[in-house]
């Protein structure tokens, strides 16, 4: 039997990443895996993806799938910023950024903020495990409060809802996923991975070492039971010219940049992932209900994308030639001449 | 006092008291340029504070025969125009002095060995407008044209220097025009000159500009081939972005109307610096542009980009730390710092432009250096040298074409099937890199602060660290002959001054004062940058006793020195620090260096 094959002819190999060095059953390494294939299946060439991180066990990661895509490892809390400058320095580039709760809610929380208000096109996951795994256990800023922690630590304060954040900030696209819900997860990594604009995917992923206890929210067994999808996802990309049948009164149909879509079975009557304000209420409706709403939260394909806003050119501007990056001498003699 | 005296030509100070926020920058650039046009050498520090309206502020113009353009302590003529000042500047002239003043001030009484020239601005203003808005303005180029009378300044360079200076807006010219003609016919009518300055047209500025350094470090960025700008507005570094903004948006826009290049006005520093690195890391030119609480905040980052080997430019225009310290002031407090900025055994480039022109050609280098050496490089301005106005030659177009540094292609990696990220092929120190979005399987690294070997995998071995950091300290030493090397100026004498930056204005008027002064010959070494250059050392083996003058107390640049010298070396550096948070005079640097060689 012949190797399996994507449409570019490359082998799920050629998508691997060295070896794993988290914790067996880490949400961590199937979010890996989960990110792997859809890039397999997408037929993204892996060179034409930068992978970025900042630090903690989620950001080391990117070691561990695709090899051949380059990949900056880079400072705590500080991913929003190296991905904003990769990906200006070369717009061509498909930016691929992991990050998790301490990173990203606490340490790195200014640089989220404002990578979402440029809606710079960029896969932005959090692994969300709501502590700090590489430092043994303590809360992040995710916890849920009254959450406990593995030595019966009561957490006071409030959680920071990423995703409520991300919505009311500017984000076009926003998800929460669950690590354990594979066609949930890879349809919605698909999708995140065509749109042109950030796109935050929060995805709950328990830490098997340090938050996966009785008294955890951030545990297997409490997603078991209190995941409520908001819908049913698929994702059909561009090249496949398959003519899909729906009921438009039960299930939202959107078209991405590339031309792919998004099909979003309801599950729950009257949510809209388009219209920002029920999302908005629906989110905050489950906190109180202890559901861990997933789906793709809220979605706009419309609104300009960072690159759009600063009028870049469709190269990278990292390799533009001389000719282009120095003006002529008449140039510099015609300002000389101005400061005379 | 009596016009008798003899006349001093073309050699002087003069400085203008008013108030922060009343419009007075205009009319002293007039004065400057009035100077310029006029083929005197000239200078002009802005002496501000950090303040938007209200608080006082002082502006200097040196008119100088000798070409000296130095900051000078004593001021001749004294434009009093703000009650809160005016009686402390006037008790602080040397006798001989003059001084212009709004009559309401009254200050006449005070001493009896100045020259008073009271004028009464008000009434003077009073024909040209009503609107006591614009006779606040307009006051200003009044006082223009006062001492455009008393100084020998000739009107119709006023007039073009006014029109230069709102060329955009014909009504204002027009206005101040009068204004500064109101201020002239005054003074004509009603002072009689009894001090000695005069000013002479002369033709020392043939073909000269006059520009800020942040304006000549943006035009050097631009030619230097910038593709992203980031930056965090902080005096007295935000003109530099702001002036590159101007240019970018008139010259380096495509063919098809979109932009070459990038700017983005970051949320902090620490995006800042962390775009910077990761367009640096992407194969753009990036650069951003701070001043010292922007390069503490800057430091992780910046120990990430020498560890992990990344290109970036960042600009240093220096004020006076520590802490928020006096932002509007200038020093060069920042060196010891940024050449070790972060921690662990980090170790920066540091560029050390002292004019305007090095800021130019230094805008255009440092994206080569950081390109070929594949790690930050910090220009170390400074206030004096970025926000004051500066004479210079044109500026010569870059003749070295575009330098990315040892930066793999496809077609490169096709023949040689591969290669290791971080192995020292050359024996420099200096690895061979690929960027992202390079179409080969071979072409991707893993790009990381934490340790690693040769392939760019991570290490925590203890072998892999060593090699490491041996080779990161070998690149510093190839970079060491190859950066900008230092000017020297000698003649054999046993006493050598080092100096770098702003300083050398002063410094190069001091030799001249030492020397006719004192008969006291000195030769003279200025860094361009750090890491040192072996000459530098080869200078102080050549001299008994060195003088090291630089405008912060510890003596910075001598402490670096010190970690470089052989120990027999080190009793022969003598720091001399300068703190005051005003450009270095020449004569404070002459009577120190006079005293402690005992003359």
């Amino acid at each position: 039997m012949a190797e399996k094959t994507n449409r570019l002819g490359l082998t799920p190999a050629d998508y691997k990443g060295s070896k794993t060095t988290l914790c067996a059953g880490c949400g961590h390494n199937a979010i890996s895996e989960r990110i792997l294939e859809s890039m397999y299946e997408l037929g993204i060439p892996p060179e034409r993806v930068a992978k970025l991180s900042g630090i903690g066990c989620s950001s080391k990661t990117p070691a561990y799938f695709m090899s051949r895509a380059h990949s900056f490892n880079a400072v705590h809390g500080r991913m929003p910023s190296v991905a904003t400058g990769a990906l200006m320095a070369n717009r061509t580039l498909i930016g691929l950024g992991v990050s998790g709760d301490g990173d990203t809610a606490s340490i790195g929380v200014g640089q989220f903020v404002h990578l979402v208000r440029r809606n710079l096109p960029l896969v932005y996951i959090i692994e969300d495990n709501g502590v700090y795994g590489l430092t043994k256990g303590q809360f992040s800023a995710t916890a849920d409060a009254g959450s406990t922690s593995k030595s019966g630590v009561v957490n006071q304060l409030p959680a920071i809802d990423t995703c409520l954040m991300a919505i009311q900030l500017g984000a076009t696209f926003v998800g929460r996923s669950f690590s354990g819900d594979k066609k949930q997860l890879s349809a919605m990594l698909k999708a995140a991975t065509v749109h042109r604009g950030t796109a935050v995917l929060d995805v709950i992923s328990p830490c098997v070492t340090f938050n996966d206890h009785e008294g955890s929210t951030k545990s297997y067994s409490y997603m078991k039971d209190h995941e409520e999808p908001i819908h049913e996802l698929s994702f059909i990309p561009s090249y496949e010219d398959i003519a899909v049948e729906y009921d438009p009164g039960a299930t939202v149909s959107v078209r991405m940049h590339d031309g792919s879509r998004l099909q979003l079975r309801k599950l729950e009557e009257g949510y809209d992932p388009r219209d920002k304000l029920s999302a908005v209420t629906r989110i905050m409706s489950s906190h109180a209900q202890q559901e861990v709403l997933t789906g793709v939260l809220y979605v706009n394909t419309e609104l300009p994308n960072f690159y759009d806003l600063l009028g870049l050119p469709d190269v990278a501007l990292a390799t533009q030639p001389q000719a282009v990056t120095r003006p002529p001498k008449k140039v510099l003699d015609e300002v000389m001449d101005s400061l005379g | 006092m009596s016009k008798s005296a003899s006349p001093v030509i073309n050699d002087m100070s003069l400085q203008v008291a008013t108030v922060n926020g009343s419009g007075s920058q205009s009319a002293n650039m007039v004065l400057l340029r009035t100077l310029f046009q006029m083929g005197v050498p000239v200078s002009g520090k802005n002496l501000f504070p950090s303040n938007i309206a209200g608080l006082p502020t002082w502006y200097t113009i040196r008119a100088s025969k000798d070409g000296w353009i130095a900051r000078r302590k004593e001021i001749d003529l004294l434009i009093a125009m703000n009650a809160e000042t005016a009686q402390e500047d006037t008790l602080s002239l040397r006798p001989g002095s003059a001084v212009v003043f709004d009559e309401p001030l009254k200050l006449s009484g005070l001493r009896s060995d100045l020259a008073f020239y009271p004028v009464p601005f008000d009434k003077v203003i009073q024909p040209v407008t009503g609107d006591a808005k614009v006779k606040k303005l307009l006051k200003n180029m009044a006082y223009v044209g006062v001492v455009a009378e008393l100084l020998g300044l000739e009107m119709p360079e006023v007039e073009a220097a006014i029109g230069k200076q709102f060329r955009k807006k014909a009504k204002a010219a027009e206005l101040n025009v009068k204004a500064a003609r109101a201020g002239h016919e005054y003074a004509k009518a009603s002072l009689q000159k009894h001090d000695p300055f005069e000013i002479r047209r002369m033709d020392a500025n043939r073909g000269k500009i006059i520009i800020e350094g942040n304006a000549a470090g943006a035009l050097g960025a631009m030619f230097g081939g910038v593709t992203v700008v980031t930056w965090y507005p902080i005096t007295p570094s935000s003109s530099l972005v702001e002036t590159l903004i101007g240019y970018m948006r008139r010259y380096r826009m495509g063919a098809d109307g979109k932009s070459t290049y990038a700017i983005v006005q970051a949320e902090d520093e620490l995006a800042a610096i962390g775009m910077v690195v990761g367009a640096g890391w992407a194969g753009a030119r990036a650069m951003t542009s701070t001043a010292g609480p922007g390069i503490s905040l800057m430091a992780e980052f910046a120990g990430l980009a020498y560890f992990a080997e990344i290109p970036a430019v960042i600009w240093d225009v220096q004020r006076v730390g520590p802490s928020t310290g006096l932002p509007t002031r200038t020093s060069q407090g920042d060196v010891l710092s940024t050449a070790f900025l972060s921690h662990g055994d980090t170790r920066q480039i540091l560029l050390f432009p002292g004019t305007v022109e090095e800021c130019f050609r230094f805008g255009v280098e440092s994206f080569d250096i950081a390109e070929r050496f594949q790690t930050p490089v910090f220009v170390m301005s400074d206030l004096d040298l970025g926000m004051n106005y500066w004479m210079s030659d044109p500026f010569p177009y870059p003749e070295k074409p575009i330098n990315r540094g040892k930066v793999l292609s496809k077609e490169d990696l096709e023949r040689l099937g591969g290669f290791e990220r971080y192995r020292d092929v050359d024996g420099d120190g200096i690895p061979y890199r690929t960027l992202p979005g390079t179409d080969h399987p071979q072409a991707s690294y893993f790009t990381r602060g934490t340790g690693h070997n040769e392939k760019a995998q991570y290490s925590e071995r203890p072998d892999d660290w060593v090699n490491n950091l041996a080779r990161l300290e070998r690149k510093m030493d190839t970079a060491r002959s190859e950066l900008p090397a230092p000017i020297v100026d000698e003649s054999g004498s046993e006493v050598g001054i080092i100096g770098y930056g702003s300083s050398h204005h002063a410094l190069v008027e001091s030799r001249d004062q030492l020397l006719r002064e004192k008969d006291l010959k000195t030769d003279y070494l200025r860094v361009l940058a750090y890491p040192f250059s072996p000459e530098v050392k080869a200078f102080v083996e050549r001299h008994p006793r060195v003088y090291v003058v630089e405008q912060n107390r510890d003596g910075q640049l001598a402490a670096l020195l010190k970690l470089d010298l052989p120990v027999e070396l080190l009793t022969r550096l003598r720091p001399m620090a300068h703190i005051p948070g005003l450009p270095l005079d020449a004569r404070s640097v002459t009577d120190e260096i006079a005293a402690r060689e005992g003359l």
